[in-house]
Parts: C-alpha cells; sequence; structure tokens
C-alpha cells in the first residue's frame, strides 16, 4: 500500500481504534480481571442459560417463518404485474428504517390491553384475548421486523431469476411443488443463506421491541440490560454481550465467507 | 411473453402478510389523529396530540435530527477518503481493515454501548454529552457509506480517468477533489441518507448510551410508549414517520440513479 493511501485511512483508523476495538478489547477482558470462569456464566447459571436458550429458540423460529413468507411474498410480487405492485413493495419494505420500540409499540396497538385484536375478539365474545406482552406477540413483533429484509431480498432475486430453466422443466411436465424445489429453491440459495444470518442476527441483539413490550418471555438483551441497569453488575453484562456477540458475528461470518464465493453481497 | 401462471396460494400469502404489515401503521397514523382512541373516527380529528409532543419532547427531535446529520458529515469526512484507499488497494489487508470496520454491526447494539460506558463512562463531561451518542452512530454508520463508496471508487470507468488525469499531471488534490469525488456524488448521497436514517431511527445503542438531558428521538419514543396515553405515542410515531419518510424515498431515488448510471 502506498504511503499516501495510508494516511487516507489514518482518520478512520484513529476513530475506530479510539472508540470501537479499545473499548471493546476492554469489555472483552473485564471477566477476566475477576475470574475467568464468569465467561461461561450462560452455561453455569439456570437463569442466563434459559434466557440464551429463549433467545436462540425464538431467533430461529422467526428466521424460519421469516424465510417462507418472505420468500413467498417476494416472489409473487418480483414476478406478478398488477398496478399498486411497486408501492406494495415500497410500503412492506418501509418498517426496515423503525425502531424496534416503533414495532413494539405496533404490537401494543395490534394486540395490547386497548388492542384491535383484543376488541374483535371481546366483540365475538371470546373475552378480551391479548397476547402482546407474551412469546405470541413478542414473536409476531419479530416477525414484522424481519419480513421487509426478507420481502426485499427475495423481490430482488426473483426479478433477476432465471426463467428458462422454469419454462424447461414446466414443458418437460415437471409438477409444482419439484419446479419449488429444484428450480425456485437451488436459484435463491444465496439469498435465502445471506438472509437467514441477518435476520437470526438481527433478532438475537433485538432489545427495543423486547423492551418496550416488557415482555414475560425473558431474552438475552433483556436480562444484560436489566443486570447492568438493576443490579450494577457491569462484570456479569460484559460476559453476556459476549456470549451474544459471539452467536450473532458466526452467523454472519459464515454467510460473509459463502458470500464471498458465490460473490453475492448482502446489502 | 409466456402466460403468467397464476399462484393463489402466493397470492393469498401476500394478502395476509400486508395486512399484517400494514394495519397497525394504519392503527397508529389514526390513533394519533384522533380525539379518542377507544371510540375511534367518532370522536372526531384532532392536532392536539401531536402539539403535546412537540411541546414535550420537541427536543429530541431537533438533537435526533441534529445528531443524524453531524454523523452524515463526519463519516463522509473521515470515510470517503478511506473508501478511496481502500478501492485503490485489493490486499488482503485492506480486505481485513473493511471487515473489521463492519464489526460494530455484526455486534449488538447494546455490547457497543456496554464498552463505550466502561471506557468513557467516568469522562464526565463526554458521557453527559450528546457527542458521546454521536460516537457511537458514527461508529455503528461508518461501514454503511464506505461499503457504498468503495464500490463507486472501484468502477473501471472511474480508474481509468483517474489514471488520464494523472497522466495530464493533475495532482492528488485535484484529481480527488474535482474528478473523483464528483463522479461518486450519487453513492456519497445513497450512503449518507441511508447513515441518517440509520442514526435517527437507532435505539439499541443509544438508550444504553442516553442521559435524561441527552435524548434522541426514540429514545423519547421508548419513554411516551411506557409513560403516556396511546394517542401521544401515535402522534410522536408519526413525527418519526414524517422526518423519515422524505429521506427514504430520496434514498429510493438515489439507488434508482445509482442502477441507471451503472447500467449505461
Amino acid at each position: 500500500m502506498k504511503s499516501s493511501h495510508r494516511l487516507l485511512l489514518l482518520p478512520v483508523a484513529i476513530f475506530f481504534m479510539a472508540f470501537w476495538l479499545l473499548p471493546v478489547s476492554r469489555l472483552l477482558i473485564l471477566p477476566a480481571e475477576q475470574d475467568w470462569r464468569l465467561y461461561f456464566v450462560f452455561l453455569t447459571e439456570a437463569r442466563y442459560a434459559w434466557s440464551l436458550i429463549n433467545t436462540l429458540g425464538l431467533s430461529i423460529g422467526v428466521t424460519l417463518v421469516t424465510l417462507i413468507l418472505g420468500a413467498a411474498v417476494g416472489l409473487y410480487l418480483g414476478r406478478q404485474q398488477f398496478p399498486g405492485r411497486q408501492l406494495l413493495l415500497s410500503i412492506l419494505t418501509l418498517p426496515l428504517s423503525f425502531p424496534g420500540v416503533i414495532i413494539g409499540f405496533f404490537m401494543i396497538l395490534l394486540a395490547g390491553r386497548q388492542g384491535l385484536v383484543t376488541d374483535i375478539t371481546q366483540a365475538l365474545g371470546l373475552g378480551r384475548f391479548s397476547f402482546a406482552y407474551g412469546l405470541a406477540g413478542l414473536f409476531l413483533a419479530y416477525l414484522y421486523f424481519s419480513l421487509p429484509r426478507a420481502i426485499a431480498a427475495y423481490a430482488a432475486a426473483a426479478q433477476s431469476m432465471d426463467k428458462s430453466v422454469e419454462e424447461a422443466a414446466r414443458s418437460l411436465g415437471a409438477r409444482r411443488c419439484h419446479i419449488i424445489r429444484d428450480v425456485w429453491m437451488v436459484q435463491l440459495e444465496p439469498t435465502t443463506s445471506a438472509c437467514a444470518a441477518i435476520i437470526f442476527a438481527t433478532s438475537m441483539g433485538a432489545f427495543g421491541t423486547a423492551f418496550t413490550l416488557s415482555s414475560q418471555f425473558e431474552v438475552l438483551p433483556i436480562t444484560i440490560y436489566s443486570e447492568f441497569t438493576n443490579f450494577a453488575n457491569f462484570t456479569l453484562a460484559a460476559s453476556l454481550s459476549i456470549t451474544l456477540g459471539l452467536f450473532t458475528w458466526f452467523a454472519l461470518f459464515l454467510t460473509r465467507r459463502k458470500e464471498t464465493v458465490a460473490g453475492v453481497d448482502s446489502q | 411473453m409466456t402466460r403468467r401462471t397464476q399462484s393463489p396460494g402466493l397470492a393469498l400469502i401476500t394478502a395476509i402478510v400486508a395486512i399484517f404489515m400494514l394495519t397497525p401503521m394504519v392503527l397508529s397514523t389514526t390513533a394519533a389523529l384522533v380525539n379518542n382512541y377507544s371510540q375511534g373516527l367518532a370522536s372526531g380529528l384532532t392536532l392536539r396530540w401531536l402539539e403535546q409532543v412537540i411541546t414535550v419532547y420537541g427536543q429530541t427531535v431537533v438533537w435526533s435530527i441534529a445528531i443524524a446529520v453531524t454523523c452524515v458529515v463526519g463519516n463522509i469526512l473521515i470515510g470517503v477518503p478511506a473508501a478511496y484507499a481502500l478501492a485503490r488497494n485489493p490486499s488482503r489487508w485492506a480486505k481485513t481493515f473493511e471487515e473489521v470496520l463492519t464489526l460494530p454491526v455484526a455486534v449488538p447494539g447494546l455490547a457497543t454501548g456496554l464498552a463505550l460506558i466502561l471506557a468513557y463512562g467516568t469522562l464526565r463531561d463526554f458521557r453527559q454529552s450528546y457527542s458521546f451518542i454521536l460516537v457511537g452512530h458514527m461508529i455503528f454508520t461508518l461501514p454503511f457509506l464506505v461499503r457504498t463508496v468503495t464500490a463507486a471508487f472501484q468502477r473501471p470507468d472511474l480508474v481509468a480517468m483517474d489514471e488520464a488525469a494523472k497522466t495530464l499531471g493533475a495532482n492528488f488534490r485535484q484529481r480527488f477533489l474535482g474528478i473523483l469525488v464528483p463522479a461518486v456524488l450519487p453513492a456519497i448521497a445513497a450512503g449518507s441518507l441511508m447513515v441518517f436514517t440509520l442514526s435517527i431511527g437507532e435505539f439499541n445503542l443509544t438508550w444504553m448510551l442516553h442521559t435524561p438531558l441527552t435524548r434522541t428521538l426514540p429514545v423519547g419514543l421508548a419513554d411516551s410508549y411506557a409513560s403516556m396515553r396511546l394517542e401521544v405515542g401515535s402522534a410522536y410515531t408519526l413525527v418519526f414517520f414524517i422526518v423519515v419518510l422524505p429521506m427514504l424515498w430520496l434514498l429510493q431515488w438515489c439507488t434508482h440513479l445509482l442502477e441507471k448510471k451503472y447500467a449505461n
């Protein structure tokens, strides 16, 4: 690298070093200063283990459902032509820029104490059914902020799909389920793995949504936050953030490696 | 063109998903503009919730916009030169540098927030100022700008133009400001809008970094959802949309422009 180029990188390098690398390194060694066994509290203490299992289960579930629904909607909007298609697509991808707190609030409007679903179930004589604050509410909220990403990615991928393969398969008499499995899923594989990693990582680290819903279902970001604020236990919060960070980083790392091989970009 | 096969299954799923996504947006906008949410439109339309939001939370909106704009400017100043250096050096070292820059996006904002508090929490003046939040936002949004602009700098026609100007005796400053930066302006614009919308909507990191005296729009939103009536929370949400939607449309327009430019 030329020295002039090195000079151009210097401001970013200094800024990044001061405000990310250094602070994060301190965070990484913080548990070790007390007791290295603290790194493994997510294994040794049932409360934290459950919080991690909850978060993993929720994130995996959300990722799977998002991929199925997102692919269906993305394929439909990417391949069909109808008036308002572009508008619908841009409205469905809007929530990408919403903070998690807004989506938590949306769930409260939908199924909270004064929610729409709650009013409907009461009108139907089923009692006031509000599911916003439990697992169902959290699941739907996570689905809400994950779907736009998947829809956008699949719609873009569907538009660039090679239609001749599908035409050929169809003219050879392939059944619809075979076309889905052998043509669509194969062609959409890079989109699927990139999307899966991003959605999984985002769900694992999501804090605002669960915070707004003050959910009865405890997820790891909430555990970390309450260790930090309610118990002023910085070391434990650090240890659990390291665990969480490793999970999200690893998920993204795996697909980024695949992407470099396939030459596809996730953005 | 071949006849499109109808996909009733996909159409049905699309309809259900669209209803699921749109209903809360409609509910929220309605709640922001009616006198009483539980009575619905029958209670009449009003702007008083919006007025209340402006009085109580107006400051958070102003500060959020200020932080987002400063974040954009700061990232352009340090990020665009870096993007050029990364684009002209396809080495493993440069690749690693770019990878490391994206780490703050791969790691939850909560962890970055904790790390910043751990390292700088004791510097009281810094901790209690908006620059503490600004620094977090810049770290988090920098990779989006750098990646977008690096990709633009790598275009072969731009490399050729750069070489031509160099042979004609233009120095680096002339080439950089006179040729390269104007040529990648749409990419800088797209990256900037991305940074702006990310900064305006950032919560996970900001909630850790804020203090009672330094609050941004999403921090205020969380506060209003917890302590105010539904109508006020909704009106505040509407304010967020009003700030962020024009930026998103501009972003879409810019991306469209970029695609057209690349296509030629």
